[in-house]
């Protein structure tokens, strides 16, 4: 999966969790999830086991500390996936 | 037996929501709480007619779902021992909680919780409320996460 793909999966998967989805469609890899998507940071959580569900990938304490903002989400994603089974 | 993490809830007598623990295990705990009568929030919800509000049916739900649980959860994982100097400190972080029935001064509820999740520090539950008739008063998701703080 290239990173735009990635991307893309990643939006519908933090769709739930944030109100704004003007700020959503305008997404890009420097955004970040708690300063400018304001999602709870418990909501975090949430998006790191919906991602997990979805890509079929499971994402450990150390991987989860980095996935700040969308750039490092993708990173994480994207190296899970390559790791993968 | 499972009464020894009620010493540790930080909570002090008129918000202490938590009477009793009757089984406890990594998926599920239940516990009660009798209503008591002298509660400060009778005085005045409402003024001459005592119904429990309903923030404090979603605390004794977060007391016993999340917070006695979470505690268990954490001591169990981290592997920590019951010392007196550690403090566990808990934060509600979201409720999606119908409440179906009123309760009453001097009514006893039992709450069940069995957990959706405990991962990186939250846990996820749902929750019931029954009362003495095995009637549910409330139910719902409720996530929360226990701080450490170590002294």
């Amino acid at each position: 999966m290239t990173r735009q793909e990635i991307l893309s999966e990643l939006k519908k998967v933090i769709a739930p969790y944030t109100a704004n989805k003007e700020l959503l469609a305008g997404i890009n890899e420097d955004t970040d999830l708690i300063k400018d998507l304001k999602i709870n940071s418990a909501n975090l959580v949430d998006i790191i086991i919906d991602a997990e569900a979805k890509y079929n990938i499971e994402i450990d304490y150390d991987s989860a500390d980095k996935m700040i903002n969308v750039g490092t989400c993708i990173d994480v994603i994207g190296e899970k996936i390559n790791t993968r089974g | 037996m499972n009464n020894h993490i009620l010493s540790h809830l930080p909570y002090k007598s008129s918000f202490r929501f938590v009477d009793n623990i009757i089984s406890l295990n990594e998926d599920e705990v239940i516990g009660e709480y009798t209503l008591k009568p002298d509660s400060f929030f009778y005085e005045d919800h409402f003024a001459g007619n005592p119904v429990t509000p309903g923030v404090i049916l979603t605390e004794i739900m977060a007391q016993i779902g999340l917070v006695v649980f979470g505690i268990f959860l954490v001591l169990k994982e981290s592997d920590l021992k019951f010392l007196e100097n550690d403090s566990l400190f808990p934060l509600l972080t979201s409720t999606d909680i119908s409440f179906h029935k009123m309760v009453l001064p001097d009514q006893k509820v039992t709450v069940i919780s069995k957990k959706q999740y405990f991962r990186f520090g939250k846990l996820k539950c749902y929750i019931e409320m029954l009362d003495e008739s095995k009637d549910i008063v409330a139910k719902g998701m409720v996530s929360g996460i226990i701080k450490e703080i170590k002294r």
